[in-house]
């Protein structure tokens, strides 16, 4: 299922205004690696060029490759659409649609998947609740609106929902930047679950999460505003965190930056 | 943290309720409660007058006022019923919405989720002009222009849809100056104002939500199906009811289009019938004070059904309030 990402001299662009500048990296299959790095470096505009998110925004654009196992994901003729199926996303904040019930939630993208049958969804939803770790709290009220949860059910409601679908990769931008510590806590957990069955990419401005849940760490900065976000290194996260190789990751995790 | 605070530092109950007062907000708070006041004032005399007055005809009537064709008020006895306006109106309305409605709802959509942005600006602002129009030039423009090209699209729904009923044509060659010439003038005189109500609308429907369906790998309509419509519902319902409010109400369009009669047809192609507000200012002129009061009557009937509709429209938003995006 996971797949391995392989991005090669990556800028991604806002009309005229260049916010990442030529990134690449390898990002293994059924890994968890984290995004660090200054608020405005590019983190999220990375994230969104993974799943051709970006270009939702207007004025948005990309250059560069991104290969999803082989398949580059920028190619001539390959449809955006199949690419956000295979690559879920979940938002810092938390986004279920609000008109729809618990379980419509996690039912909306089998059926635009084209799953119908009464009893697959039902299996499918259970499955993926269970597996966000959000079952056993709404198990009795499934066709109650998701807007009712609180903000961290509302949150392993988004990554039940997009986990429902069987992505390949799993995209997290700050997933519990608005959660308390246990809801935090219970994602970071689920995240360890989900690692051996989908490749993830969590940003985090959260350095003990970057290294609790990460395999390996990416350190974005950015020489000064105005100018575009640059990768600066990506390592195993406990090299990272230990015996840095550039001076200003170390700077920046021991909070020496600026 | 102690558990016992000093006593002395302990805010007094009735201190904290009491709220310094300024000057300003003294005087701001007596206009604001002046001007709801003599609202309340003025429409209670209104409602008052018009009341005394459609009573006072309605205890007059010879016919049943509910169930009589005829407005012959000048009649000895007078003889007046709103059967006929009744049907006009609310048959009209309906024409008006259904065919504007969906329309409304497509060009708002198209311009806020499919048309490039050079393009999606201008035809706003053609449509936020075609709003300005005023009704007596939609009225002319339905008289000289719709009435006559009608005739052959009259002819063609007859032959092939006089199956219907609806469609069927007492007299195939009559003008087009029926209750479905007035339905579809109705329909162009709300578009605008629905399609800009609803525009407003769906801008407004977060981008989080839109982005939650794209992330799942919608595309553009089913975005639209997925978060845009559900979250712009509400909105869109409340235009519509903004559109069906001036449907009922056209008096000018009306007036000069239909060829009004007091026939009840359930044929939409019969150049017959009448709407409240047209009545009104077909009879208005020559009634006499007793006629008048009959006039006032049927427009007191044409407030209700306004408020029922409204009522209706609010029911229908409320009822799924729950998963409104109001909340999240
Ligand atoms: N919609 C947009 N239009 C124009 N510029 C944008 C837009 N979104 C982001 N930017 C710019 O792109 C740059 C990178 O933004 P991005 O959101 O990717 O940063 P980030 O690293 O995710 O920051 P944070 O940690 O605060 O979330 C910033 O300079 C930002 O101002
Ligand atoms: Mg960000």
């Amino acid at each position: 299922m996971a797949k391995r990402i392989d991005i090669s001299g990556l800028s991604a662009y806002y009309s005229a205004f260049k916010a990442i500048d030529d990134i690449s990296m390898t990002i293994e299959p059924g890994s968890v690696t984290a995004f660090i790095g200054p608020s405005g470096c590019g983190k999220s505009t990375f994230l969104r060029t993974l799943n051709r998110m970006h270009e939702v925004t207007p004025g948005g654009r990309v250059e560069g490759k991104v290969l999803l196992d082989d398949e580059n994901l920028y190619g001539s003729g390959v449809d955006p659409v199949t690419v956000r199926r295979t690559v879920g996303m979940v938002f810092q904040r938390p986004n279920p649609f609000p008109t729809m019930s618990i379980f419509d939630n996690v039912a909306a993208g089998l059926k635009l998947n084209g799953v119908r049958k009464k009893n697959e969804l039902n299996d499918i939803v259970e499955r993926s609740l269970k597996g966000a770790n959000l079952w056993n709290e709404v198990k009795d009220r499934l066709n109650k609106p998701g807007s009712g949860l609180s903000g961290g059910q509302q949150q392993r409601l988004c990554i039940a929902r997009a986990i429902a679908v069987e992505p390949q990769v799993l995209l997290m931008d700050e997933p519990c930047s608005a959660l308390d510590p246990i809801s935090t806590l219970a994602i970071e957990d689920l995240i360890g679950e989900l690692k051996s069955r989908y490749t993830i990419v969590i940003v985090t401005h959260n350095m003990q999460q970057a290294a609790r849940v990460s395999d390996r760490t990416a350190f974005f900065n950015l020489a000064a505003v105005g100018q575009p976000g640059k990768l600066i290194e990506i390592d195993d996260t406990e090299r990272i965190f230990s015996n840095p190789s550039v001076q200003a990751t170390e700077d920046y995790i021991s909070g020496r930056f600026g | 943290m102690t558990t016992t605070a000093p006593p002395a530092t302990r805010p007094e109950p009735h201190r904290a309720a009491k709220t310094v007062s300024r000057p300003g907000d003294r005087i701001f708070a007596g206009l604001a409660r002046g001007s709801g006041i003599l609202l309340l004032v003025v429409m209670a005399a209104i409602a008052v007058f018009l009341t005394v007055r459609a009573a006072h005809a309605i205890s007059k009537d010879h016919g049943n006022f509910l169930t009589t064709f005829e407005w012959t008020p000048s009649l000895n006895p007078p003889v007046f019923g709103i059967a006929v306006l009744a049907y006009g109106t609310v048959v009209s309305s309906i024409i008006a919405m259904a065919i504007a409605v969906p329309i409304a709802i497509g060009i708002a959509l198209f311009i806020t989720h499919y048309a490039p942005r050079r393009l999606g600006g201008p035809i706003a602002y053609v449509i936020d002009l075609l709003a300005a129009v005023p009704s007596i030039v939609y009225g002319l423009w339905g008289a000289l222009f719709l009435v006559p090209h009608l005739r052959g699209v009259n002819l063609w729904l007859d032959h092939y849809f006089g199956w219907t009923y609806i469609f069927h044509k007492e007299d195939p060659n009559s003008a087009a100056r029926s209750l479905f010439t007035v339905g579809i003038l109705l329909a162009i005189m709300i578009l605008p104002i629905i399609t800009n109500v609803s525009r407003e609308v769906i801008n407004q429907v977060p981008k989080m939500h839109e982005e939650a369906a794209l992330a799942l790998g919608a595309t553009r309509w089913e975005v639209i199906r997925l978060s845009v419509l559900p979250f712009a519902r509400s909105g869109i319902i409340s235009a519509s009811m903004l559109g069906l409010g001036r449907a009922l109400g056209e008096t000018m369009a009306v007036a000069t289009v239909l060829s009004a009669s007091p026939t009840l047809s359930g044929h939409l192609l019969d150049p017959v019938g009448g709407t409240f507000s047209q009545n009104i200012v077909a009879k208005f002129g020559e009634a006499d004070d007793f006629g008048r009061d009959a006039l006032i009557a049927s427009g007191l009937v044409l407030f209700l059904i306004t408020l029922l509709v409204n009522g209706a429209a609010r029911i229908i938003i409320q009822r799924r309030k729950e998963y409104s995006g109001a909340n999240a």
